[in-house]
């Protein structure tokens, strides 16, 4: 039985930077449509698009 | 974390999401529709297609505009005109009484420069008002909606504690760790963390401008007895007006008051939005914010004169600016694309939780899952 994968042994980097950065993205691309059109639109699209793509990264990426 | 706060957290994640869960389905089911009302009006072809402008031409007289769409509805009163955002269209909210509340108001809409009449679909009828009423009140009310707020607020005390819960079980493990080899409960525990946390601020900033929503009538007419009411003591003892000044004129008078800005709405009096003695000239701006906070100008209806400009205050400013934050309709159709993904996702994180839920362990051994992260292959011998 191999338990390690995705084993974090090394201790490297906190449980919650990643929630945080996408945390910060979602507000990022909340707030941005807001506050203006155009550019800001396209602001909120790639930081609400990158929140959505972290589930298609870990979903798709190789398994042991 | 010491195992007596685990386990407080661990019940109150368990119970508030057990509550909520079933209304929140419903209303991420109902929501996922709502998030394109506008493109499924125009596909459908509830709609209107507006002629373009011909040359040449200038805008149609409101007061002409209004007695048109009158005398569609013989009998009625005028309650609200309004401009279409996207379209040089104007919509007239008719009914038998000033204070007739939205389900029962008739709607005519008609060109702005033409003042042809055109088919107007009515807001109260049709599938997708169904699926708003049930979003929305499910059909009780002002009692529903403050109900639906309530779920809401749990469904947001729920987000916080699995939030708290993440943290000892993913110690030992990598983001995004996805276990699909070992039982199929543990898949869908992987999987149920994933989601829940990438979905966490969104969930967050639409469960509580949903639960802020809610309010909204509550803080409408709080507003209206308080500034209104300060401006009807002006007016305590004058009678109903009957006969109303030119509105083509007050929307006029409204503009040069805020040349910056432009007319969203005008309410009529007796609407609880101006006081039985004004036009509200619901003036607005052009960027996304502006455009949602507006600024009310008050005419007097008989005499025809500016009266008061009164400031909104905050709370309504609040309310107003979390619904686009709510219904995700702010930032082109991508967005609105977006908004409909994590609405999906967010089902799965409440489908993948009563699942958890269903397949159940006693509380002392989902407390050991949680504080080992399901690393050690001896908790797999569950019983």
């Amino acid at each position: 039985m191999n338990a390690g994968s995705g084993q974090r042994s090394d201790g490297s980097g906190s449980t919650f930077a990643m929630p945080a950065m996408i945390a910060a993205l979602s507000l990022i691309g909340l707030v941005g449509a807001l506050v203006g059109d155009g550019v800001f639109d396209l602001l909120s699209w790639v930081a609400l698009g990158s929140v959505v793509g972290t589930i298609a990264w870990a979903v798709s990426k190789p398994r042991k | 974390m010491k195992r007596s706060t685990l386990k407080a957290w661990f019940l109150v994640h368990k119970w508030t999401s057990l509550v909520c869960t079933l209304f929140l389905l419903l209303l991420f089911a109902t929501g996922l529709p709502l998030i394109f009302w506008e493109e499924i009006a125009h596909a459908t072809g509830a709609e209107p297609e507006a002629e373009p402008v011909p040359a040449g031409t200038s805008r149609a007289n409101v007061d002409r505009l209004i007695e048109k769409a009158l005398s569609r509805y013989p009998g009625d009163v005028p309650l609200f005109f309004g401009w279409d955002e996207h379209a040089p269209l104007v919509y007239v909210n008719m009914g038998a009484r000033p204070d007739t509340p939205p389900p029962e108001m008739h709607t005519v809409i008609l060109h702005e420069y033409t003042g042809e009449v055109l088919p107007a679909p009515q807001f109260n009828e049709g599938v997708m008002f169904f699926i708003y009423r049930l979003h929305t009140d499910a059909f009780v009310g002002l009692a529903g909606t403050l109900f639906l707020g309530a779920m809401t607020l749990l469904f947001v005390i729920a987000i916080v504690s699995g939030v708290v819960l993440y943290a000892p079980f993913m110690r030992k493990l990598r983001f995004g760790t996805l276990r699909t080899g070992r039982s199929r409960r543990l898949a869908w525990l992987d999987l149920h963390n994933l989601l829940g946390i990438v979905t966490v601020a969104w969930a967050l900033v639409v469960g509580l401008t949903g639960a802020i929503n809610t309010l909204a009538k509550p803080l409408e007419q709080t507003w209206q007895a308080r500034q209104l009411g300060e401006l009807a003591d002006r007016y305590r003892g004058a009678p109903r007006p009957t006969r109303f000044s030119s509105l083509d004129a007050a929307i006029a008078k409204a503009q040069a008051a805020e040349p910056e800005m432009k007319p969203a709405y005008v309410s009529f009096p007796g609407t609880g939005y101006s006081g039985d003695h004004h036009y509200g000239v619901f003036m607005h701006g052009n960027t996304p914010i502006s455009e949602r906070i507006y600024k009310p100008v008050l005419v007097d209806v008989q005499t025809g004169e500016l009266t008061a400009q009164p400031e909104l205050p905050l709370y309504m400013s609040v309310l107003l600016l979390s619904q686009p934050l709510h219904f995700g309709d702010y930032g082109g159709l991508p967005l609105k694309v977006l908004w409909a993904l994590l609405d999906l996702i967010t089902i799965l994180v409440l489908i993948s939780g009563l699942y958890l839920w269903a397949k159940r362990g006693s509380t002392e051994v989902r407390l050991a899952e949680l504080e080992s992260g399901s690393v050690e292959p001896a908790l797999e011998t569950e019983h």
